[in-house]
């Protein structure tokens, strides 16, 4: 919300210490009492002559691309002989929004605009341009540049002095409010909060005399109660529809970001403004018959005032006359009672309707206004009346109006009720120790009435009865937070609570770390991609049609249209992200991604109404729970290029599906899990080159190298690797070893075994180790042969057994017995065949 | 020696006067010294000290003296003995050190030469902020509570006394799970967890609560649709603004040195009442030091206690969060939030594994 500093300053009763108020100390005041100041615009700033004038003459030059005018604006009396001053001048002008006789600002030669923009006499368009006519926002007076400001006829005359006019030296100041403080959006509630602020008395706009109403304006019927709390309609009869709006309204709208439209329109504006009261005006001649005011029904059409024709819902709160709908209450007003330039007769609405359904309206028409920004809070059920009597008597006197005696108000607007709490609960909630008295004064000075009274337990207490502005006061903190944020913040100490007895990370969450450093020790580089993937990847991914990872939730409103699937894996989001760094030339990447994944559940399981008065019950836990996707935190590496980069000590070594494999034993490493390796095919890997990786027999997820067609279809490096597990699949063993070092001497024995080339190394190393007995410490694969020698479709895979007794020294006997036994077990399981 | 037409004389024998064993001697000493490694020692030794060398043939000479000449010939011998074998060892042991400064000499390397074969890691910067930011409230007692991103509104909003359609539900800017009305959102903050612990856990709770959170904000220089917030909540019996301001202060200075403290402003959130702006004094701000935005926090709305079974009468509480990209870019003056969700590699590197 836009507001002059003027204009705010002129409804507080300022005292000797308050005398001069800065917009400074304005802004200051209201960000201690919590209203966020955006900005302090300072108008201007303008030096040197700048005058009212009135266009005598436009002279369309038409020989250049645009529309361009030369002007001949009157600066002075003509009839004024005695001055010397230039009664005119001419300049050229690019805008067109304006007639002759129309009032306008002029700068003249060695005026200063905004900007350091010095005015001066120049050939331009094949004239002399002595001036400039001006727009509002070459004045710094706001942000319409739609043409040259036209001020009102009336009371200004040519050559007045604009600087003092348009106020100038006035500042503007931009709030961000709170949704829960409605009443600020008016001078009336700002002023309030710096009344508060001060410990100033405030000019309450509103306290105006509304006098009694002797009959109805127009028959009213509220047929939607809980829609409309109340309704009141005014008329004023006889109004100039030409009079124009008074300079003083048209720039304190102006400077509040509001357009001047007509009088009748402008006024209601103000006094939006001015009270926080949105109101409506209809021509009283267009009306049919009386008014409803009900929800709309289904299918009924509403043409808007912008013309637009409008689809309603039912529900939709709407105001009716014998036609049908003839406005959107609280959003827009129709077309065929809209006030026009030839309106005379017009009726008055000030209405308060419930917040809620205002701001559903909102939504599905997409109409945000300055009058639904204020229903959609709260407005002050006390205003209409107060409003309307207001609005009338601007007509009056600037529209020539009169006003008739007649006002409708209907509906049973609710005052808030009232609130006790013990006199010291500001106090305790504060942790403060506050000076008798702040808790009624406070509370008195935000308008409340309160009662101090004693309760049950004996205390003296407080009963708050919230002003009708304050509907957001409905409960003790309520009352507690006006108090505090009165006193300031800054009135409250900093004091450390004791420590609680605190169990530190939980296993999961140190597992995530280890996991993370161990990939980063190692050499890959954590990302973090945005989990919203297109439908398009799966096909990329080469996923067949029935593959459970297409199963995805999305989101209704992605930022980009094609991207609202959110992802069943991290893999898509990962070789996006490769993408990115191999096109901005990065050629061996490792990237690693810890992050949750969204599995949805197979069926879809209706969302339980749950209250929020007390706790759920476990029932209703378990059903809010069930609704949810499954989110299990997932890790994947990929890589791409080099693992092992080429330098000058020779050749580098291409990241494979094996570092993709290794990625994963770090994982299980640093997870504290045994992982076993098997031969799988699943896209997106290549067929020959991917391996399941499980953990106590359940497969918790995959790595290997890419297929070569999803890489082609992604345009990523050739051979890229990737490697994902479910972390959450992992099991939470406590790693708990109980190491037993023997000190007797090792024996080792090597054997080559050949075996068909199909039978993984993983499964004939397990062979060889259940073989191996106790006594076989440990084995490892040296080397891995095919070749004429060991025959066709066959391989030689040659290990490293280290024999070794827990309690003796191990003869050779022995250790052979042993081995032999695991190349038993070998040829048991595999056919494996000593080499010779 | 003895030639064979030599007179003999076993007294005299020529092979072992003093004069012959001095140059034998001297002879072996000069070819030692004259030796330029321990190859050319070697093939010089047999000469002096090997079987056919003066010394021992003259050795076997001394037989041949009569008794009463035999000691002193051989004390001759042995002398001079003592003084070649002496002369060889000196050269060897020389030898060898200079054989030893060589070897290591030629061995030297140019270490300055790159070796960095295998690529460097690093851990992204806000997760390393997220895990210090944890065990700084670990280290106050506190425990950290994780929860689903995708999450239902009752969590998102009803609990934490979003009433529907007020405006402070559209003010998150809530991404919506289809279908319509499917009653899930992406959680548009970390607060929903704070209800999942009031429910999950014995009073009194303290937790803090890091996680990935969503609002429809296009990605600019200082917006992400996808960021991370780290909350805190403690309830327990007579906790006060004064607590939240304490711990509030505490967490400041563990993350921004001895000078840093916070600022309450008054403001509005709906779990939170009274609520309040929470401003850091950052003494490395851009153009000097000063106050920075940094979070949200309050005393927890009673509202919300009550949602979650806390008997507001009984127990009180308070809440806090702040966005850790925010904190990443005033912390380390990075302009353009982009760079730290891209995933370039070069932005994350020079964190290193524990920034």
């Amino acid at each position: 919300m836009r507001i002059p500093v003027s204009w705010l300053i002129q409804q507080l009763q300022l005292n000797e210490e308050h005398r001069d108020l800065t917009a400074e100390q304005i802004a200051d005041a209201f960000v201690r009492v919590g209203m966020e100041v955006e900005e302090i615009s300072t108008l201007g700033p303008v030096t040197g002559p700048l005058v009212v004038g009135r266009v005598a003459e436009i002279t369309e030059l038409t020989e250049f691309k645009k529309p361009i005018r030369f002007v001949t604006v009157e600066i002075g009396d003509p009839e004024d002989t005695d001055s010397d001053e230039p009664v005119s001048t001419q300049v050229i002008c690019g805008a067109t929004n304006f007639v002759e006789g129309d009032l306008v600002v002029v700068a003249l030669p060695g005026a200063v605009l905004p900007g350091d923009f010095k005015i001066t006499a120049r050939e331009t368009y094949g004239r002399t341009s002595k001036g400039m006519i001006c727009s509002a926002r070459e004045l710094g007076l706001g942000d319409d540049h739609a043409g040259i400001m036209v001020l009102p006829t009336g009371e200004i005359a040519p050559g007045d002095d604009a600087i003092d006019l348009l106020g100038l030296t006035d500042k503007v100041i931009e709030l961000a409010l709170t949704p829960d403080r409605g009443y600020c959006f008016s001078v009336r509630g700002l002023a309030r909060e710096l009344a508060c602020a001060f410990d100033l008395r405030m000019v309450d706009p509103a306290a105006i005399e509304v006098p009694e109403a002797d009959s109805e304006a127009v028959p009213v019927t509220i047929e939607d109660t809980d829609g409309c709390a109340r309704f009141v309609v005014r008329r004023v009869t006889g109004v100039d529809p030409t009079a124009p709006t008074p300079w003083w309204i048209h720039r304190r709208l102006m400077l509040a970001g509001i357009r001047s439209i007509s009088l009748a329109v402008d006024i209601t504006n103000y006094v939006m403004l001015e009270m926080g009261q949105p109101m409506h005006a209809f021509d009283t001649t267009k009306l049919r018959g009386g008014l409803t005011i009900r929800r709309a029904k289904a299918g009924e059409k509403l043409v808007t005032l912008d013309d637009v024709t409008r689809t309603l819902d039912p529900d939709d709160i709407v105001v009716c006359d014998e036609s049908g709908p003839i406005s959107l209450a609280g959003v827009m007003g129709g077309a065929s009672t809209e006030v026009s330039a030839e309106s005379t007769d017009i009726l008055l609405e000030a209405a308060i309707w419930d917040p809620a359904s205002i701001a559903r309206a909102v939504r599905r028409h997409k109409l945000p206004s300055e009058a639904s920004k204020r229903f959609e809070r709260v407005v002050d059920p006390a205003l209409p009346p107060v409003a309307l009597e207001r609005a009338a008597r601007l007509l009056r006197e600037f529209g020539e109006g009169s006003i008739q005696p007649g006002r409708t108000d209907v509906g049973n607007p609710t005052a808030p009720a009232p609130i006790t709490i013990a006199m010291d609960l500001p106090d305790r909630v504060a942790g403060v120790r506050y000076d008798r008295g702040v808790t009624v004064s406070r509370l008195q000075q935000i308008g409340c009435l309160v009662d101090v009274g004693t309760g049950e337990d004996g205390k003296p207490n407080v009963t708050a009865h919230p002003p009708t502005w304050r509907a957001d006061l409905n409960q003790p903190a309520d009352l507690v937070e006006e108090v505090l944020r009165l006193q300031g913040y800054d009135t409250i100490p900093s004091v450390l609570p004791p420590a609680p007895a605190g169990q530190g990370l939980s296993p999961k969450q140190r597992r995530q770390r280890a996991v993370s450093r161990a990939l980063a020790e190692s050499g890959y580089v954590e990302v973090l991609p945005f989990p919203f993937v297109a439908k398009t990847v799966w096909d990329q991914l080469g996923l067949a049609a029935d593959d459970i990872r297409r199963r995805t939730l999305s989101v209704s409103n992605p930022l980009e249209a094609d991207r609202a699937e959110l992802a069943s894996t991290l893999l898509p989001g990962m070789l996006d992200v490769l993408s990115r760094n191999v096109s901005r030339g990065a050629k061996d990447v490792s990237i690693f991604h810890i992050g949750q994944v969204v599995l949805p559940r197979t069926e879809r399981v209706p969302m339980p109404e749950v209250g929020v008065d007390g706790r759920p019950s476990d029932e209703e836990i378990v059903q809010l729970n069930g609704t949810l996707p499954v989110q299990p935190a997932h890790v994947a590496v990929v890589l791409a290029g080099h693992r092992q980069r080429a330098g000058w000590w020779g050749k580098g070594e291409q990241a494979s599906w094996a570092d993709a494999v290794e990625a994963a034993k770090l994982v299980a490493r640093a997870a504290g899990v045994e992982l076993s390796v098997h031969k799988a095919d699943l896209a997106p890997w290549h067929p020959g080159r991917c391996a399941q990786l499980r953990v106590g027999g359940f497969p918790v997820g995959h790595a290997g190298e890419l297929h070569p067609k999803v890489t082609e279809a992604m345009g990523l490096p050739a051979r890229t690797c990737a490697m994902e597990i479910d972390l959450d699949a992992l099991p939470l063993t406590e790693h708990r070893p109980v190491p037993h070092v023997s000190p007797y001497p090792p024996v080792l024995l090597d054997v080559a075994l050949v075996v068909d080339d199909e039978v993984p190394a993983a499964e004939l190393s397990d062979a060889l180790r259940a073989g191996g007995g106790e006594l076989l410490e440990d084995l490892s694969l040296f080397d891995v042969f095919t070749g004429e020698q060991v025959g066709e479709g066959k391989r030689s895979l040659a290990y490293s057994l280290r024999f070794r007794a827990p309690d003796r020294t191990l003869t050779v006997d022995e250790a052979t017995t042993a081995r032999d036994a695991a190349v038993a077990s070998a040829a048991e399981r595999f056919g494996a065949a000593l080499r010779a | 020696m003895s030639g064979a037409n030599d007179p003999y004389d076993p007294k005299e024998v020529a092979a072992l006067s003093p004069e012959t064993l001095q140059a034998a001697v001297e002879k072996a000493r000069e070819e030692f010294s004259a030796a330029a490694d321990l190859d050319a020692l070697a093939a010089v030794k047999p000469a002096h000290l090997g079987d056919k060398s003066p010394l021992l043939q003259a050795r076997r000479e001394i037989g041949a003296l009569p008794p009463k000449a035999r000691s002193e010939a051989g004390k001759r011998v042995n002398e001079a003995q003592g003084l070649i074998n002496a002369a060889f060892d000196e050269r060897r042991a020389a030898l060898q050190v200079e054989r030893d400064e060589r070897v290591l000499r030629e061995e030297g390397v140019d270490v300055t030469l790159p070796w960095d074969r295998v690529p460097r890691g690093a851990r992204h910067p806000l997760t390393t902020l997220s895990e210090r930011v944890a065990d700084v409230f670990v280290g106050m007692g506190y425990e950290v509570a994780e929860g689903p991103e995708v999450e239902t509104e009752w969590f998102n909003f009803d609990a934490l006394n979003f009433k529907k359609d007020h405006p402070a539900r559209t003010m998150q800017d809530t991404f919506y799970v289809e279908p319509e009305n499917s009653g899930l959102v992406l959680r548009t903050h970390t607060s929903p967890v704070q209800i999942r612990s009031l429910l999950d856990r014995d009073l009194p709770v303290y937790v803090v609560c890091p996680g990935r959170v969503y609002r429809t904000d296009a990605l600019d220089a200082t917006h992400t649709p996808v960021f991370h917030q780290v909350e805190g909540l403690a309830v327990d019996k007579g906790l006060t603004m004064a607590h939240l301001k304490g711990t509030l202060d505490a967490f400041a200075r563990a993350m921004f040195g001895p000078d840093a403290r916070v600022r309450l402003r008054p403001s509005f959130f709906p779990f939170t009442e009274p609520s309040a702006e929470l401003d850091v004094w950052f003494a490395e701000k851009k153009g000097g030091p000063g106050w920075i935005e940094w979070g949200g926090c309050g005393m927890v709305n009673p509202n919300v206690l009550r949602a979650c079974g806390v008997d507001p009468e009984v127990y009180s509480g308070f809440a806090f969060g702040m966005g850790l990209e925010r904190t990443l870019q005033f912390r380390n003056g990075i302009p353009d939030m982009r760079d730290m969700v891209e995933g370039d590699v070069r932005f994350t590197l020079p964190f290193g594994t524990e920034a």
